[in-house]
């Protein structure tokens, strides 16, 4: 049973913050609700104050500058990205990931921004946009800052939001030309076990640059940038040979908690299948589109 | 505030409604308007007997809240039937046999309502994709697909009712 609140309904963001700082921990913010509105049922947390960011013009939609670098409204549902257009089309591996998220329901109500601020460690979005170096930007009453995505994440259900700020936008930059990307999960339960995301850019038939980024195996989801820097300037042939190790150092490196998704000796194991997999197809699709 | 006052369609017909911020879709539509035909089960998103078509997109109404109905349409398996006419879908339910104890029948008919709407010849792997996230303990799915697909070809044969 979901306990009383007062809903408050801003209509700017500099609205909203000062809500926000006025009552502190009595507050937060209620985007899609489709996470915090079953913690709030559980009677997990509770709050005297939800602030309807929705209400906000502008907070939600999708653009793609003239650099092709895509810009996500905080307030923009996974549905809308799975749909978009735009999204499908230059980014089609997020369109994807966003189509995998949860169920169509959920899909249609949660947002972005709330998925990637309530930190659940076991989600999708976070982990396969970390592989386009994506940024977002924090919005508060009287000023803005952007810091990489991968600061966001602090612990789980930790971020290192200020309780007065609210992520306004995700942007996301398109990846080199010739590159190629995949994200690939694996679960049982409703949220994934792990999920792993592999960006490869090939040069003349070498891989000048391989992302990877692993998800829902530790606290937060992380780049493995000690893994990506084994497979960087082999020939393709090379970096199949070198996936193995990549793999196991990914595995040690993603902090594996061991929990009802299986234990740690599991998760690292299917980083290191995974991670090959997603490789394999990221490599495929390098073609030199452009379009990962 | 802790209560708002709206107007929303429900099944075609507009109300004028004032609920508290923290009720339910669900508690909304059973306990304040008495259609019972959603069911409350997982209480987590999880299993889709509550599913109902708020602007004609499939939510859950056990953890949507009843406010975000503020001036749209909700659709319930109430609305479906025209009189004694029962809707495509739903004749094609009953005729796949296409379920046995009936619980996750609503839900499941208006996910269909749903994935029919915006992909009206659905192949066989996107209505599994759209459906995942409705259970049905019972009949295993497949006469459920049989219908689904079967609504899917009664619709396109003989536009529906709205």
């Amino acid at each position: 049973m979901l306990g009383e609140f007062d809903l408050v309904e801003p209509t700017s963001v500099a609205e909203a913050s000062e809500v926000l700082a006025r009552h502190g921990d009595a507050a937060r913010i209620y985007a899609g609700g489709t996470e915090l509105i079953l913690a709030m049922k559980e009677g997990l947390i509770r709050y005297d104050y939800l602030v309807n960011v929705k209400t906000i013009p502008g907070l939600a939609g999708v653009r793609v500058n003239d650099d092709g670098t895509l810009r996500i409204g905080g307030a923009t549902s996974h549905r809308a990205l799975e749909r978009d257009p735009l999204v499908r089309e230059r980014f089609p591996v997020i369109a994807r990931m966003e189509s995998d998220v949860a169920n169509v329901r959920v899909r249609e109500v949660g947002t972005l921004g709330g998925n990637l601020c309530f930190a659940e460690p076991h989600a999708d979005p976070g982990t396969l946009l970390m592989l386009f170096d994506a940024t977002v930007r924090i919005e508060r009453k009287g000023g803005a800052r952007t810091i990489p995505l991968e600061q966001l994440f602090v612990g789980p259900f930790e971020t290192c939001l200020e309780p007065d700020e609210v992520l306004t936008e995700i942007v996301v930059p398109p990846l080199p030309v010739h590159s190629g990307s995949a994200y690939l999960k694996f679960g049982f339960l409703e949220r994934p076990s792990v999920g792993v995301g592999v960006a490869v850019t090939t040069d003349d038939g070498r891989v000048r640059e391989a992302r990877i980024a692993v998800g829902c195996v530790g606290p937060v989801p992380r780049r493995m940038r000690e893994a990506e820097a084994a497979l960087a300037g082999q020939t393709a042939a090379e970096s199949r040979n070198t996936l193995a190790e990549a793999g196991r150092i990914a595995a040690r490196a993603s902090d594996a908690i061991t929990d009802l998704h299986g234990s740690a000796d599991y998760k690292e194991h299917l980083v290191g299948v995974l991670l090959r997999r997603a490789f394999e197809q990221a490599l495929a699709s390098s073609d030199g589109s452009g379009a990962p | 505030m802790n209560a708002i006052t709206m107007t929303v369609t429900v099944n075609g017909e507009p109300r004028e409604l004032t609920v508290p911020t923290h009720e339910t879709l669900i508690e909304c539509l059973r306990e304040r308007l008495g259609l019972l035909g959603a069911k409350k089960s997982c209480d987590v998103q999880v299993c889709g007997a509550c599913t109902v078509l708020l602007d004609d997109r499939p939510v859950s109404a056990c953890t949507v809240l009843a406010f975000e109905a503020r001036g749209k349409t909700v659709r319930t398996i109430e609305g479906l039937a025209c009189g004694d006419e029962l809707h495509p879908i739903q004749a094609a339910f009953v005729e796949h046999g296409a379920l046995q104890c009936g619980f996750c029948t609503p839900g499941m008919i208006m996910a269909t309502v749903a994935l029919l709407g915006e992909n009206p010849s659905p192949s066989v792997d996107e209505v599994k994709h759209y459906m995942r996230g409705n259970v049905c303990r019972c009949t295993g799915y497949k006469r459920i697909l049989d219908a689904i697909l079967d609504a899917s070809r009664r619709m396109a044969a003989a536009p529906a009712p709205a």
